[in-house]
């Protein structure tokens, strides 16, 4: 394998929002930003596509400053390794990105959490941000029947893509109940959405049944998916349709904060109120230091970037905007907090390790996350426990936090070229 | 008219706008077992973001490649369940 070695002052991984904005605010306070990701164009997912044709207001505001500064992009590049500190390894394509920095910002974004139910590992049962981006990067899904399931406001935001892109869309199965929506609210739908994106989307999303207290309790086909059975109360029916878009609500991507040795608290990178974690010159921004949506990763990505490169005093001044955007955060938490019952829909032969194919009742005998990869390889395939691991922190209750180098997998010249 | 690049899946072309990713290509030529799994399930995307390693296919003879992040380019060789 190629070398190639970068020099970065500072250094963010991660081109969501929190990652552009960080870049953006080093490069003003006049230090230099590189920001690495694994994806072909910057934009994470929630700004996945965005680069070329921007259909989101923010998405179009920050991609005309990105193009105005000096932000170094090292695009389609996996972060895999600490060789030593201050140095990270990327994996692109044929070459290793040697990256060395003063400053590291890490805006590693979060992932769809996933539930195993039966038949949720046939062919078309996907995330629904898994879907979404699937469309976005060229799948047709014009006339195609698609149900959305799940939890969260992402449910609500890929059915909007999705109708625009041409889809059938079914219905949406929110898991929470309308109780706790309201409570919260988050009554997105139906009376008192408050936010103009939730009365935008209501109208947008008119005539989609949009059914709360309502999951998917299994999904059939041969080789492929044909019908969902969706339960609400005690009534439970079949859909067909071509698609099941399904995720329940989003967890941090925390692997490199692991690796790093960053504390980590209930699930998220511990910062302070700089955004600055356990470690020296490491800081963390967006979903990584918990899920809190678009506004809070843009701000908590400022204020990253100017601490980063020293400029606390603006740093400062955003911080009651953040104060503001936390408070909404903690309300959307706990609005979608799952029910138990979904604890209850996996069977004793459903797959929940996807890459070994460990089934649900070769997990009952153990009693911790690494007893169950000792004897049944849950958790040790090409994914690293990154599906099933949210998973069976629902099911068990199991930490599932250890991590080693390479955080995933990579080309064996990755790890002994020189 | 968007431009177009043309890929061959499984043997068959598919036409595909620039800068799709080859999971859609898949998708689009009507196939929906990317792989097998180690019990010999058939299997297809789920994350979408390079993650889950279910949509890995064989590009161009370089097995494992997971088709959510490699780009379509004109004449790509696509086979999947390998």
């Amino acid at each position: 394998m190629n070398k190639t070695d970068f020099d970065c002052e500072v250094l963010i991984v991660g081109a969501g929002p929190a990652g552009l904005a960080a870049a953006y605010r080093v490069t003003q306070s006049g230090s230099r930003a590189t920001v690495v990701d694994d994806n072909p164009d910057p934009g994470g997912q929630i700004w996945r596509g965005e680069k070329k044709k921007a259909t989101s207001p923010e998405a179009t505001a920050w991609f005309e400053k990105i193009r105005g500064s000096k932000i170094e992009f090292i695009n389609g590049a996996r972060v895999y390794h600490q060789p030593a500190e201050g140095i990270l390894l990327a994996e692109r394509d044929t070459e290793v990105c040697e990256l060395r920095y003063q400053k590291l910002i890490l805006a590693t974004g979060a992932r769809e959490r996933f539930l195993p139910f039966p038949g949720w590992t046939l062919p078309n049962v996907m995330g629904a941000g898994g879907l979404q981006s699937l469309v976005k990067t060229g799948l047709s899904i014009d006339d195609k029947k698609v149900v959305i399931a799940g939890s969260g406001p992402l449910l609500l935001a890929v059915a909007d893509h999705l109708r625009q892109s041409g889809a059938e869309v079914l219905l949406i199965a929110e898991q929470a109940s309308r109780a706790s929506l309201t409570r919260f609210g988050f009554n997105l739908l139906g009376q008192g959405g408050k936010t103009a994106q939730a009365l935008n989307l209501k109208r947008r999303l008119s005539g989609v049944k949009y059914l709360t207290g309502c999951w998917p309790n299994a999904a059939r086909g041969k080789d492929k998916l044909e019908s969902v059975r969706l339960q609400r109360g005690t009534k439970t029916w079949d859909v067909d349709c071509d698609y099941l878009a399904c995720g329940f609500y989003l967890v941090p991507n925390l692997e490199l904060a692991h690796l790093l040795g960053c504390d980590v608290t209930d699930g998220v990178v511990f910062v302070d109120e700089f955004q600055k974690t356990s470690l020296v010159n490491v800081y963390s921004a967006g979903e990584s230091t918990g899920i809190g949506g678009l506004e809070l990763s843009l701000v908590e990505g400022e204020i990253a970037g100017f601490a980063a490169a020293g400029k606390e005093r603006e740093a400062r001044e955003l911080f009651s905007i953040r104060q503001k955007q936390n408070k909404f955060a903690r309300a959307l938490n706990r609005a979608f907090e799952l029910r138990v019952e979904l604890k209850s829909l996996v069977a004793a032969d459903t797959i929940v390790c996807r890459c070994e194919d460990v089934r649900f009742d070769r997990l009952q005998a153990s009693d911790s996350w690494r007893a169950a990869k000792l004897h049944s390889r849950c958790g040790m395939g090409p994914c690293q426990g990154r599906i099933c691991g949210a998973a069976v922190e629902f099911l068990f209750g199991w930490k599932t936090e250890s991590v080693r180098p390479p955080i995933l997998a990579v080309k064996v010249g990755s790890m002994v070229s020189k | 008219m968007p431009e177009t690049v043309v890929v061959v899946v499984n043997g068959v072309l598919v036409t595909m706008p620039v800068g799709s990713m080859v999971s859609a290509a898949i998708l689009t030529a009507g196939v929906s077992s990317f792989r097998r799994s180690v019990s010999g399930e058939p299997r297809g995307p789920l994350c979408g973001m390079g993650i889950c390693f279910e949509c890995r296919v064989t590009v161009d003879f370089e097995m494992h490649v997971r088709s959510c992040q490699r780009v379509c380019e004109n004449g790509m060789d696509i086979r999947t369940d390998e």
